[in-house]
């Protein structure tokens, strides 16, 4: 049974995750959620681990949701679910158009969609805020939106990628809090 | 092409994707310059600028940029057969990494210098988050129209529970509704600004 939820989720968002990498959290989080696979704060590590290790991140997060879920066969039918519809559609779009992105229509829909995709993924951030206690409706924990502030300014003004900024922020985890 | 001809090409696909997927940290853009290299320069695959459009349509389907990459240049070199085998290039390293950091993980979370790593990396990803929520809300919030789409989202998302896919949907529906009015030409050209001027 776990299984076969585990595949339906992931060929779900595997045709609903537009944008890719970070942008591919909320559905997957919708569906863990639902599920009781991880509870919020695990699956924030899970994401860390996906960001710090090679390869897409919405792969990554697949096959460690899945592993988490049920093992080993778990792993495999979860990185199988995400990446069958994109093969699906990625073979449909080479049939039908050479050049889908100049499509009048389809523009007209990412037109609406990307906003969305934007609400969305901000809605995923204050989610994630609120669950590894970052801010609250009484309280906010200032070490931790210190080193949100931090990282984002990094993210935003330096050239350091990604996963060396959150090996960083592990280091001045274990700095701060050990 | 020969049967064997074919079979050496798609043993070739997914070895060239299979080395490519164990140094593109982070997935999608980062394995753009590498790409090129591997399917341009070394093996003549596809010309150069090519790739720009590739990745155009990798981009706009589903999916992992980077997955949806090798899928469509598996696709145009050998078919169906060539489209999977790219797939699995792509996916198989990272997936045997991916178990044995879970399996560590799991099994090494408790700990406390472990613990205090991630109080520290929690934020971090909340951050990434947020700076995925820029990058696309810059093409995404173009005009007064795609703010408060943006806004209405934000609040659907924060107070009513929806499946995700139905807001797409209806995001999707409401381009194309507003787009019918005759805004398409301001958003190709605005989008196409954003595209060469963001990063």
């Amino acid at each position: 049974m776990v299984l076969w939820n585990l595949f339906v989720s992931f060929i779900k968002i595997g045709f609903v995750s537009f944008g890719g990498g970070y942008a591919m959290i909320p559905v997957i989080q919708y569906e863990v959620e639902k599920h009781g696979w991880l509870s919020v704060q695990q699956f924030t590590d899970v994401i860390a681990i996906s960001g710090m290790s090679p390869g897409p991140i919405a792969a990554n997060a697949a096959v460690f949701v899945g592993y988490k879920a049920g093992g080993i066969s778990g792993a495999i039918i979860a990185i199988l679910a995400i990446s069958v519809p994109s093969l699906i559609i990625v073979l449909l779009v080479s049939l039908v158009f050479t050049k889908v992105q100049h499509q009048p229509m389809i523009q007209s829909a990412f037109y609406g969609l990307r906003p969305v995709i934007t609400g969305m993924i901000i809605f995923a951030a204050v989610q994630f805020a609120i669950q590894n206690n970052l801010i609250g409706i009484h309280h906010f924990h200032v070490t931790s939106l210190l080193f949100l502030f931090v990282s984002l300014g990094l993210l935003l003004f330096t050239r350091l990628h990604p996963a060396f900024v959150i090996l960083l922020s592990g280091i001045a985890g274990i700095i701060v809090y050990f | 092409m020969g049967e064997g001809s074919k079979f050496t090409l798609i043993w070739k696909v997914f070895l060239t994707f299979l080395k490519i997927s164990p140094i593109t940290f982070g997935g999608g853009y980062a394995m753009i310059p590498l790409l090129e290299k591997a399917i341009a320069e070394k093996n003549r695959w596809v010309k150069k600028g090519e790739i720009a459009d590739i990745l155009a349509v990798a981009q706009t389907v589903p999916g992992s940029i980077a997955v949806n990459t090798a899928t469509f240049i598996g696709y145009r070199l050998a078919g169906i057969s060539g489209a999977i085998s790219a797939t699995l290039g792509i996916i198989a390293p990272t997936f045997f990494m991916i178990i044995l950091l879970a399996a560590l993980f799991l099994g090494f979370q408790h700990e406390p210098l472990v613990h205090a790593a991630f109080l520290g990396i929690r934020p971090t990803i909340v951050a990434l988050i947020l700076l995925a929520a820029f990058k696309i809300g810059k093409t995404a919030v173009i005009d007064k129209t795609t703010l408060f789409l943006t806004a209405a989202s934000l609040l659907v998302f924060l107070f009513v529970p929806v499946q995700p896919i139905f807001v797409l949907l209806c995001g999707a529906l409401a381009g194309i509704i507003l787009q019918a009015k005759g805004k398409s030409k301001q958003f190709v050209e605005n989008y196409e600004h954003a595209k060469t001027g963001g990063k």
